[in-house]
């Protein structure tokens, strides 16, 4: 008893040692997950992102068929990148509709002119309200929303090769 | 034409590698992750609300709720741009006579208890509770243990 009172510090402080070694090599992971998933979209209605494309609002994911809402911004680079991968969903008969954060439409025209577009409607959240509303940390975010308006899966980042499959069965998953 | 400040460092550089690759680290590494939209920040992310017990309210909660971007600080401390429209949209909420606990419940139903700084006391967060008047009776215990062999 006596020996083990005199080493107990020492393992305390040990134990506090690990603990803090593995917190500084491989720190919190940085993902925040939405909550929503099972539930049903927050009620929304976006003004138009560009001029030539319609906004979008909660009721355009009510039709019966899934879709893919996609959240991005001209100004998010990763979104740049994943836009071949969101061109291959769209052209396989993939809807997408997409929230643009915080952006201005005359550069939403430059970014889908560059990078392509994917998109049915484009809806404008300027204060990344209805990216809040929906549980999202980010841009990009790509959700899968089932024909009665249910968040049933959401990607987080940009959308790679190799998650494409992932997307589609999840698409098939929610028909 | 003054030269930027970018090309004057670059040109120092040049005749050094060691400094040239510090250079290109420094490039690398200064690109941000989480790119910035020209957009100016939503309208109540700076400006504070006129009623001053409604602002008081809405300050303290924004205190409480952490950052979804930078991670390590409340909505209120952060500059980022997520953090403005979380504050601008906690301080409408604030505004239409919502409570606070109401807010923080409508941001828990989407980011999970993450996002509060201000943890229930359920199973998951008891220890954090627990655990300190434990180990202060334990050292109550071993100080008494102590005291009491040197008398």
């Amino acid at each position: 008893m006596k020996r083990f009172v005199l080493w107990a510090p020492l393992l305390v402080f040990l134990i506090f040692l690990g603990v803090f070694v593995t917190g500084l090599i491989k720190p919190e992971s940085s993902t925040i997950r939405s909550h929503l998933l099972g539930h049903p979209l927050p009620e929304f209605k976006l003004a138009p992102g560009v001029p030539t494309q319609p906004g979008v609002a909660t009721a355009d994911f009510k039709d019966g068929k899934p879709k893919l809402l996609n959240v991005f911004a001209s100004w998010c680079v990763p979104c740049a990148a994943e836009a071949p991968q969101l061109e291959q969903l769209a052209k396989t008969g993939v809807t997408i509709h997409a929230v643009a954060i915080r952006d201005r439409p005359e550069d939403i025209v430059d970014f889908l002119k560059r990078y392509g577009n994917p998109y049915i409607r484009i809806g404008s959240d300027p204060t990344s309200s209805v990216q809040i509303g929906i549980g999202s940390s980010g841009v990009p975010e790509t959700f899968v929303i089932d024909g009665k308006g249910i968040i049933r899966y959401q990607h987080i980042g940009d959308i790679r090769a190799e998650n494409i499959p992932t997307l589609l069965s999840e698409l098939e998953k929610a028909r | 034409m003054i030269a930027s400040p970018h090309a004057v460092i670059l040109k120092q550089v040049q005749h050094d590698g060691l400094a040239c690759a510090a250079f290109a680290i420094f490039l690398a590494t200064a690109t941000p992750v989480f790119a910035d939209s020209s957009l100016p920040p939503a309208p109540l992310a700076y400006t504070q609300l006129p009623d001053p017990r409604q602002e008081a309210k809405a300050a303290a909660l924004m205190h409480s709720l952490r950052c979804l971007v930078c991670q390590g600080q409340s909505i209120a401390d952060s500059d980022a741009e997520m953090a403005g429209d979380m504050r601008a949209l906690v301080r409408q909420k604030i505004a239409a006579g919502e409570s606070p606990d109401d807010i923080r419940d409508w941001l828990v139903a989407r980011y999970g208890k993450w996002v509060s700084y201000d943890p229930p006391l359920d199973a998951m967060t008891a220890p954090l509770w627990i655990a300190p008047l434990l180990l202060l009776g334990i050292g109550g215990w071993v100080a008494y243990g102590r005291f009491r062999k040197h008398r």
